[in-house]
């Protein structure tokens, strides 16, 4: 009979113990959880990399909504539990709702400690421990003022250099004499102060907080010793600690933490506990990898296997900052029955130290150099006599038996059994046997089916070793990548093949290139249209059906699938007829939001799909055109006032802007295309981060191409100069046909530039006069067929099943 | 159930979609290269993102918003991700194509 499961609490542990759950025995229970937090589960190790920029929310959520509604899973979320009726066995949440459980799971968490100093209610005070704290200093950091981190420990310099690469000068205060001092001795602790320093982080140590003064907000803190250092934002990153007031309001056992025994089971006999608010024989956790272990014994007891029972183990330390590597394992600390052997190379950075008792490691502390890690770790878990080997151990395992091992070779000699993932407790064998099973061939692959290297990453390294190992010749990581999953060549062996071999429709590409799915995907085929339509523009009529949905339907698609739509404002010019179509049609279609662009243009949003025909028939009245907003083409061409009306300008920019679009508009370019022409070298049309500018100088035209201002920041190249309006036209038109021909689909022009190299496209477009003028001509003959408005064809009917439901049922006024 | 025709095949474009709007939401039919025709709620598990007007290839759609591939044949979401949607009932007859709703989706009216 299904029995009712409720869980207090939607971290990382108790959702491991879910799919563990699921997967033991599926419709046993009834599951619903309360979650304090208003999401879904989510991989917390990694909120350091969403907080320095690396990662998106979205990258790191373990189980989306789908997840939750595919096992029927009821999750409420921002509902805090505030009290367990153990009698009647059920729980009530701050909102109200009761739940009755026949069987119930604390996992509570933990809170971040606050130090009980004066001023540590004040706003601008936060801790670090879940996603509003990353989003509250995320805002704080846009100030790019001061901040200060409290606690020189793994969460706290995480912290800090999340901050510090946000553009904030951060200081770190710790208590200690040196860094991280559970996990490092002094002279690793040092190497690590060093590094942290170097990236402009400041490290006050032995630093007693006194206050934390301000009025009204954080204006700085007080030190013991009478030192202010100002400061608008204060991150208490000082430890943390079980939070278990509601298992002990319940009557619970409790001492640091929730009380369980090796099967999770609290001493109410419903009632199981895991995660950091559990206390497993005197010892509780706050790593991952005994989390996942406690989640693995819960599932198993509560699928009716008792046998499962947590045995501690030491998990080894690592800190996500890019660039910092250190490892640290076990017990490290002096002692007289310990040795030691210590290996330091002060230039290069590196410390490794091994304590040994009775010729067996018990500690590990590696700084700089960390590869040898997992092998250390294998031998202190095993217990291993180290007697034969003392003399060479330090130099890790590359050096055992003789002669030197190459890296490779080492992975290889790792046992099966030896942990390569510690977050989520996957060893060797795992990993291999499953690229064998499934036949993985990506680092994406193994990520998906086994989880190594999908928490915190730092294993990364080891596990692309195992797949070279297993794949042998079949794994290249720096082969060329396919265009997708339907084949096996990339973009450049298949544009030169189309060339090569005169493919002109899909299905022939397909055909001839040996594609191994039956129509493509949603990633060849938007390409492969691409290039047939760029070299075959008089014979290859697009594929409608491969093109991404705004181009098919000329509209921005928003996230609530309504669509935005920007008509055309030549060189960013208007005038008071096109203004007033702009309003009539706002008021006419309810238009919801009216926004100018970075492009010199006016953005109509929230327009329903069955409308856009109609919108553009009014713009279409007043003279407007697609500004094709959504094209993978020319966008815009960005102006400013020039020689006109500038006091400083020094040529016609605005009219060289609409010569230039109105002669380029309408082309497809591998990926967009976003151009702009500043009259003067103030450069007021930010023409130095466009795909390609123009800086107007009094000696004629500076021709700029490969600037970036989106994703990647780049200023421009200097292409060249020209003397005249028509020749600057003759070599950007040309610039951009090659990049047409050459580029690969949804790279930028700074990406192809890179590629292609900056000498070689001067050359062709500078130098040789005839490659130019070729280009110039083959770009002008595609324009015969490419300048043709989309919006006014739709209007006079073209597609209109696209924007018509195919029926309406269920209705009232349908159901006749 | 009831079986609703709701128009042609050749009414959808091939490797296409179009949607059927009811009082519960948005359903998309679908028609494949193959001619083979699928219908499934137009809500992509994800974001909710709309399925109609994604990609059709094979017997999957890639949602326009954030790139999942959703199964025609079972609604489950494909490859690393996990969700699903409904899928309906749908028949062919002739070139006429029927959908089934339930019983209480009429008896809303």
């Amino acid at each position: 009979m299904t029995q009712k499961l409720v869980i207090i609490g939607n971290g990382m542990a108790p959702g491991r113990m879910l799919e563990h759950l699921l997967e033991r025995a599926p419709g046993q229970y009834q599951v619903t959880i309360f979650n304090a937090e208003p999401r879904v589960n989510y991989d917390r190790i990694m909120l350091s990399p969403v907080l320095s920029g690396e990662k998106e929310y979205e990258e790191i959520i373990i189980h989306g909504d789908g997840w939750y509604i595919k096992h029927d899973i009821t999750l409420y979320k921002g509902h805090k539990i505030v009290a367990i009726d153990r009698a009647a066995k059920t729980v009530t949440s701050d909102h109200g709702v009761t739940e009755s459980y026949d069987k119930l799971v604390i996992a509570t968490g933990s809170v971040p400690f606050i130090i009980p100093v004066p001023g540590r209610d004040l706003p601008g005070v936060i801790t670090y421990r879940d996603l509003d704290d990353v989003q509250a200093m995320l805002l704080a950091a846009q100030s790019r003022e001061r901040a200060i981190v409290i606690g020189g420990g793994l969460l706290g310099l995480e912290a800090a250099a999340g901050l510090a690469s946000r553009g904030m000068d951060v200081t770190v205060l710790h208590v200690m004499p040196t860094l991280m001092e559970r996990q490092l001795d002094p002279a690793a602790g040092y190497l690590l102060q060093k590094a942290v320093e170097e990236r402009g982080i400041k490290v006050v140590t032995k630093a007693n907080t006194k206050a934390i003064i301000g009025n009204g907000k954080v204006e700085g803190i007080e030190l013991d010793d009478g030192r202010i250092i100002p400061a608008t934002l204060v991150v208490m990153a000082v430890g943390i600690r079980p939070n278990v007031g509601l298992a002990k309001d319940a009557g619970i056992a409790c001492n640091r933490g929730i009380v369980v025994d090796a099967g999770m089971q609290t001493s109410d006999g419903s009632i199981l506990a895991l995660g950091e608010c559990a206390e497993v024989d005197g010892q509780v956790y706050g790593l991952v990898a005994p989390l996942y272990e406690m989640a693995r014994v819960a599932a198993s007891h509560l699928a009716g296997d008792r046998s499962a029972a947590f045995v501690h183990a030491d998990t080894p330390t690592k800190l996500k900052v890019t660039g910092i590597n250190l490892f640290s394992l076990g017990d490290f600390a002096d002692g007289e029955d310990r040795q030691e052997i210590v290996l330091r190379d002060a230039a290069g950075g590196t410390y490794k130290r091994l304590v040994l008792k009775d010729n067996r490691i018990i500690g590990t502390v590696l700084y700089g150099e960390t590869t040898d890690g997992a092998w250390f770790n294998d031998l202190q878990k095993k217990k291993v006599d180290i007697s034969d080997m003392r003399d060479t151990l330090i130099f890790g395992q590359a050096f055992q038996g003789g002669t030197p091992l190459d890296p490779m070779a080492a992975v290889a000699a790792l046992p099966d059994d030896a942990e390569i993932c510690g977050c989520n407790g996957v060893c060797k064998s795992r990993i291999t046997n499953t690229i064998v099973s499934k036949g993985l061939t990506t680092l994406d692959g193994v990520r998906a089916h086994t989880k190594a290297s999908a928490s915190c990453g730092s294993c990364t390294g080891l596990v692309e070793q195992l797949m070279a190992i297993t794949l042998g010749d079949a794994y290249n990581p720096t082969a060329v990548t396919p265009v997708c999953g339907c084949t096996h060549l990339g973009h450049d062996d298949v544009r030169r093949l189309i060339k090569a071999k005169a493919l002109k429709t899909i299905p022939a590409v397909m055909q001839e290139l040996e594609w191994k799915t039956s129509c493509g995907c949603a990633k060849c085929r938007p390409a492969l249209n691409y290039y047939l339509v760029c070299d075959w523009p008089d014979e290859y009529a697009d594929d409608y059906q491969s093109r991404f949905i705004n181009e098919r339907v000329h509209a921005n698609i928003q996230k609530d699938g309504t669509y935005s739509v920007v008509p055309r404002m030549w060189g960013g010019v208007t005038n008071a007829k096109e203004l007033r179509a702009i309003a009539d049609v706002v008021d006419k279609f309810e238009i919801p939001l009216v926004k100018v662009t970075g492009g010199q243009r006016i953005d109509l949003l929230g327009i329903e799909k069955e409308d856009l025909p109609a919108v553009w028939a009014d713009l279409g009245q007043a003279g407007f055109v697609s500004g094709q907003a959504y094209a993978k083409g020319l966008r815009t061409v960005k102006t400013c006032v020039g020689s006109d009306w500038c006091r400083f300008g020094t040529q016609d920019s605005t009219g060289l802007g609409i010569r230039i679009e109105k002669f380029m508009w309408g082309s497809w370019t591998p990926a967009k295309l976003k151009l702009a022409v500043s009259g003067c070298p103030r450069n007021c049309a930010e023409a130095t981060c466009k795909d390609i500018g123009v800086i107007c100088v009094d000696s004629g035209f500076e021709i700029h191409f490969a600037g970036a201002a989106g994703l990647d920041i780049k200023g421009t190249e200097v292409l060249g100069l020209v003397k005249t309006e028509d020749e600057a036209l003759e070599h950007i038109v040309a610039l951009t046909q090659m990049y047409r021909e050459q580029g690969r689909y949804l790279e930028r022009i700074y990406k192809w530039a890179k590629r292609i190299g900056l000498a070689e496209i001067r050359r062709q477009i500078m130098d040789e006069a005839d490659k130019r003028q070729a280009y110039y001509e083959r770009f002008v003959y595609s324009q015969k067929f490419a300048q043709v408005d989309p919006w006014s064809e739709r209007v006079s009917g073209k597609d209109k099943h696209e924007f018509r439901p195919m029926a309406s049922v269920g209705f009232a006024d349908a159901a006749e | 159930m009831n079986w609703i025709a709701i128009g042609k095949l050749t009414d959808i474009p091939l490797r296409g979609a179009r949607c059927v709007k009811t009082p519960q939401g948005k359903i998309g039919v679908f028609r494949t290269a193959e001619n083979q025709v699928f219908a499934i709620e137009d809500h992509c598990p994800h974001k909710g993102g709309p399925l109609t007007q994604g990609i059709v290839h094979g017997t999957s759609v890639t949602c326009p918003l954030h790139n999942w591939v959703i199964s025609l044949e079972t609604g489950e979401a494909l490859g690393a991700d996990e969700g699903s949607v409904k899928t309906i009932s749908l028949e062919v007859r002739g070139d006429e194509i029927f959908i089934a709703l339930e019983e209480q989706l009429m008896a809303a009216e």
